[in-house]
């Protein structure tokens, strides 16, 4: 009995996560619409995200959701040293003293300028996350963020460290984007 | 038989889960899958050097036969932050919501209030665009020196994230070489907003993130 109930509680489980992708407006159809849309009301954080992957990679599966809550200027003090657990846990490249990124950073430097999940854009040239010269001055759609992201977590001093593990050899998107406005490729 | 059967079930979820997670796609329980699942974000020199091109994507992994039932769900407001004198606090935000197959801009202004709460700021309208349906070719809108763009559109984010999950539960070494892109052939609802700088700061840079919020 106990393993039909476990069996019911996940077999919703899995319904609720197939189904939670289907969002459904229905409940707006059956009145009419005022002449000028409503937008009163108080709105309440969900989610947010500055940096690709961050909470992806180096929040704690417990504390996903509460770091989606808190204010960038507060996530620094609340999370640096579960990011610099996790980093250390994860790759051999910050395993000795002195260990740093070809950034020059070691694994308490590097989660300090993670932790405060936001995106450093310059208003003054180049956008890119990395192109080999410039680092964290925007994103573009093409940037190989991952890679970027894979190299300083195992690449080591020089990127060197870890070859099978600094790459996922996956450079480009699957379709080209375009030279203006709204830039992103037409869907599939 | 029986504890096989549960393990799968167990199972189960945890595969798909762990199938969909990435650049931020489903990134937490309180959001997975939903309408405020923020699957990434972009900001970028636009064409016109002048200005920057703020991106943000939801509702990720839409295969092509789910793109033309998605939408964009009016108690979800988007809003764009940004800090222009370093202190990680929001000086400004441009904020977007849908109403009636139309999404609604406002903004660049600075907000009534900072932090986890928002109100719409209606006093600062700066455009609005009709949502692209799926199927048709983009449709856009210029005001004041700003663009807007809402609908559906190739996911841009690319990466072996199959691969990437099996080396995390050790079912792997390493990435393949040429690796596959576990986004390719898959779409997500796209907003896109091109701002002149001169509406952002005076020089340097600015820090930026994205919020979705419920309404309540």
């Amino acid at each position: 009995m106990k393993n039909n109930l476990f069996s019911i509680f996940t077999l919703l489980l899995c319904l609720s996560i197939l189904l939670t992708s289907c969002s459904n407006d229905d409940d707006n159809n059956d009145y009419m619409m005022p002449a000028e849309p409503d937008f009163s009301g108080s709105y309440t954080q969900m989610d947010q995200m500055g940096r690709p992957a961050v909470n992806t990679v180096f929040v704690s599966s417990d504390a996903k959701d509460m770091f989606n809550v808190t204010t960038p200027s507060d996530q620094q003090s609340e999370f640096q040293s579960m990011f610099e657990s996790n980093l250390t846990a994860l790759s051999p490249a910050y395993a000795n003293p002195g260990d740093m990124n070809a950034l020059g950073q070691d694994a308490a430097a590097f989660t300090g300028l993670l932790a405060t999940d936001v995106l450093n854009v310059s208003l003054e040239g180049t956008t890119t996350f990395y192109d080999g010269t410039n680092i964290l001055t925007g994103r573009n759609l093409s940037d190989d963020v991952i890679t970027v992201e894979l190299l300083l977590i195992f690449g080591g001093e020089d990127f060197t460290e870890n070859p099978s593990l600094s790459d996922d050899h996956v450079d480009a998107n699957d379709k080209d984007f375009l030279t203006s406005f709204p830039y992103l490729a037409a869907p599939w | 038989m029986k504890n096989t059967k549960k393990s799968l079930w167990l199972i189960a979820p945890l595969l798909l889960a762990g199938l969909l997670i990435a650049a931020d796609h489903i990134d937490a329980p309180a959001v997975e899958g939903g309408s405020s699942d923020i699957t990434d974000f972009y900001v970028f020199q636009a064409a016109d050097p002048d200005n920057l091109v703020f991106t943000v994507n939801v509702q990720g992994l839409l295969s092509p036969t789910a793109t033309g039932m998605a939408t964009f769900d009016e108690q979800t407001l988007i809003e764009f932050n940004i800090d222009n004198n370093g202190d990680n606090v929001e000086d400004l935000v441009i904020q977007a919501i849908p109403r009636d197959g139309t999404m609604y801009f406002f903004g660049p202004i600075s907000p009534m209030e900072t932090g986890l709460n928002s109100t719409i700021m209606t006093e600062a309208a700066s455009g609005a665009v009709t949502i692209t349906p799926y199927g048709s070719s983009a449709i856009t809108a210029s005001n004041d020196g700003m663009s807007f763009f809402a609908g559906p559109r190739d996911d841009p984010f690319f990466m072996d994230f199959a691969k990437y999950s099996d080396i995390i539960m050790g079912n792997a070494t390493g990435f393949d070489n040429p690796g596959t892109d576990t986004f390719a052939g898959t779409n997500v609802m796209s907003v896109v907003v091109e701002v002149p700088k001169s509406m952002l700061g005076e020089s340097g840079s600015i820090n930026t993130w994205v919020e979705s919020k419920t309404k309540q």
